[in-house]
């Protein structure tokens, strides 16, 4: 009996075709499943514990898709619930369900699977030889783990067939690996184990695999023996060559894909097409290895402040960097003279935009543009210090001259003030994986019911 | 002199996660493919990027017409000095990059 998944997109958020949506809802799927989260945004989110997409675009789309669950009677999952899958955007997107189930007037029970870590769990697993570092890894300790403000562990598809088996109607995962939310069930189901990692994983960013990719909502059939993968919006079709170069993308290595217990092997695999629309794929290895889950960690790196100016004087903008550097050189003086910082208590970087703002130091082009905008981001251990810092650079960011002896240039800010708090810099701080005897002994599973 | 951007479909990178970026470069037919994986030096990619060339991962994927490479991400993703949080502007470095 295949095991047949609806996919909305690749994240919540985004958006999705409804048109998609109730053609994919009119095909019965076994479940709902979608994924909330990545790191692709950089280390804000898990750092602060806190969704990147506004509350109103995720109620609106988990609105749709509670209205599509309950006209299924089948489960709706989200992995990596709120852009980082912290215990705390877990709760966030718990909050949101259980407002749209007062709205509806539904009785939904509802499972939380919680993967925020302890620091105390993951320094003992350290002491005990338990993490293992995958490359490039920080350096860690416990202090440093303590430090951290955010450890989360992706869960894999054991913890979201835990969910399953509470026999929620809704599951919000904390941070799973992409895949396991969309492998979990047809796993638990007896299909073909290659089949559904690998149709996980084409699954993973929704329409992506398809001709169309912003439509979202796609439908995945898994079976013993494969899978076969289909757009929903009239206008994506699903190609062997659509399909198969997914495995390109975000991925470093396309053949193989590690998880929690194992790793997939595609590199046997066979795409065909069996009709215009559809991609069936056999021939995917699960190769099962040691249960392993990957961690994830953000850090306070500092606090900055932020000052841009545009230099549009034909002069300075063809010496920018001249003038940047000989910038730096006086404004380390009088920050040390003026506040008794060293340079290297804090830092000052000017970024060129449209020099070299992108690439820096690898950048080898070099043009005459029309203006240079002069980005300058300062980074210090406090907030006010970074500040302070921004409003003692701020006058010469305006009028410092490239020579001396010349009438004091004014260049242009853009608004006022000139400067602008950013708060905390966070930082990616793990890149390790921990080693578990039993896949739930890092993760919590708890089940309420929430709606009239 | 003719980059490599001019003779292939696309070039593309991305993060693949925090600590790497992949880049595909996408060559469109058979011929093109045969012709750039012999011409692409995987030790000129790895000094555009200033990166080990032991680091750079390289997959000529011919069913795709594809040549994929990862490589530890020049800055860590996010890091103070990151210039850019997706990884994409790295493709222009090799697109530009005379054959």
């Amino acid at each position: 009996m295949p095991t047949r998944v609806l996919v909305p997109s690749g994240v919540l958020g985004l958006g999705f075709d409804r048109a998609a949506l109730a053609r994919g809802v009119a095909m019965a799927p076994d479940i709902i499943a979608i994924d909330g989260g990545s790191t692709d945004s950089g280390p804000f989110s898990l750092g602060a514990g806190q969704s990147k997409y506004a509350r109103a675009a995720t109620m609106a789309e988990w609105r749709d898709l509670m209205a599509a669950r309950a006209a299924l009677g089948v489960p709706l999952v989200i992995g990596t619930a709120g852009t980082c899958g912290t215990d705390a955007t877990v709760d966030w997107m718990h909050d949101i369900t259980a407002e749209i189930a007062a709205e509806t007037g539904a009785r939904l029970r509802v499972a939380r699977l919680y993967c925020s870590q302890p620091a105390a769990r993951v320094a003992a697993a350290l002491a005990a030889g338990r993490i293992t570092p995958l490359t490039p890894a920080p350096a860690i300790s416990a202090e440093a783990l303590a430090a951290m403000t955010n450890i989360v562990a992706l869960a894999g598809a054991e913890q979201m067939q835990a969910a399953l088996a509470t026999g929620a109607d809704i599951v919000i995962a904390g941070r799973m690996t992409d895949t396991a939310t969309i492998a979990a069930l047809p796993l638990l189901r007896g299909e073909n184990a290659g089949a559904c990692w690998h149709g996980a994983k084409i699954a993973e960013c929704g329409a992506l695999c398809s001709t169309n990719p912003t439509s979202g909502v796609i439908v995945v059939d898994f079976d013993t023996t494969g899978f076969t993968v289909e757009a929903m919006a009239e206008s994506a079709l699903c190609t062997p060559h659509s399909v198969s170069a997914h495995m390109l993308y975000e991925n470093t290595d396309p053949y193989i894909l590690h998880e929690p217990g194992g790793h997939l092997d595609v590199t046997q695999a066979r795409y065909t097409a069996p009709d215009a629309r559809r991609v069936r794929v056999e021939g995917s290895v699960w190769v099962p290895g040691g249960y392993t889950v990957k961690l994830e960690g953000a850090r306070v790196a500092g606090y900055q402040t932020t000052i841009i100016a545009v230099l549009r004087d034909a002069h300075y903008a063809a010496h920018a960097r001249d003038w940047v550097a000989r910038l730096t050189g006086y404004l380390e003086g009088a920050i040390g003279r003026q506040m008794g910082l060293a340079p290297g208590s804090y830092s000052l970087d000017f970024r060129l935009i449209g020099v070299d703002a992108a690439l820096g130091v690898l950048e080898n082009r070099a043009g005459s543009p029309v203006e240079v905008g002069v980005l300058g981001i300062i980074t210090a251990p406090s907030q006010a210090l970074a500040s302070e810092i921004g409003k003692l650079i701020n006058p010469f960011v305006l009028h410092y001259p490239l020579t001396d002896g010349e009438e004091l240039p004014t260049f242009a800010f853009p608004y006022s003030p000139a400067t602008t708090d950013r708060g905390a810099l966070y930082a990616f701080a793990l890149n390790h994986v921990m080693a578990l005897d039993d896949p739930m002994a890092a993760f919590r599973l708890t089940v309420t019911e929430v709606g009239a | 002199m003719t980059t490599l951007g001019e003779r292939v479909v696309k070039v593309r990178s991305k993060n693949a996660g925090p600590f790497w970026v992949t880049i595909d470069i996408f060559c469109g037919d058979a011929a093109t493919f045969a012709d750039i994986t012999t011409r692409l030096d995987t030790a000129t990619v790895a000094r555009l990027f200033a990166t080990p060339l032991q680091l750079v991962r390289r997959f000529d994927i011919a069913d795709l017409h594809v040549i994929k490479l990862s490589l530890p991400r020049p800055v860590v993703q996010g890091a103070a000095d990151d210039r850019d949080m997706h990884g994409a502007q790295w493709a222009h470095l090799l697109s530009e990059m005379a054959l």
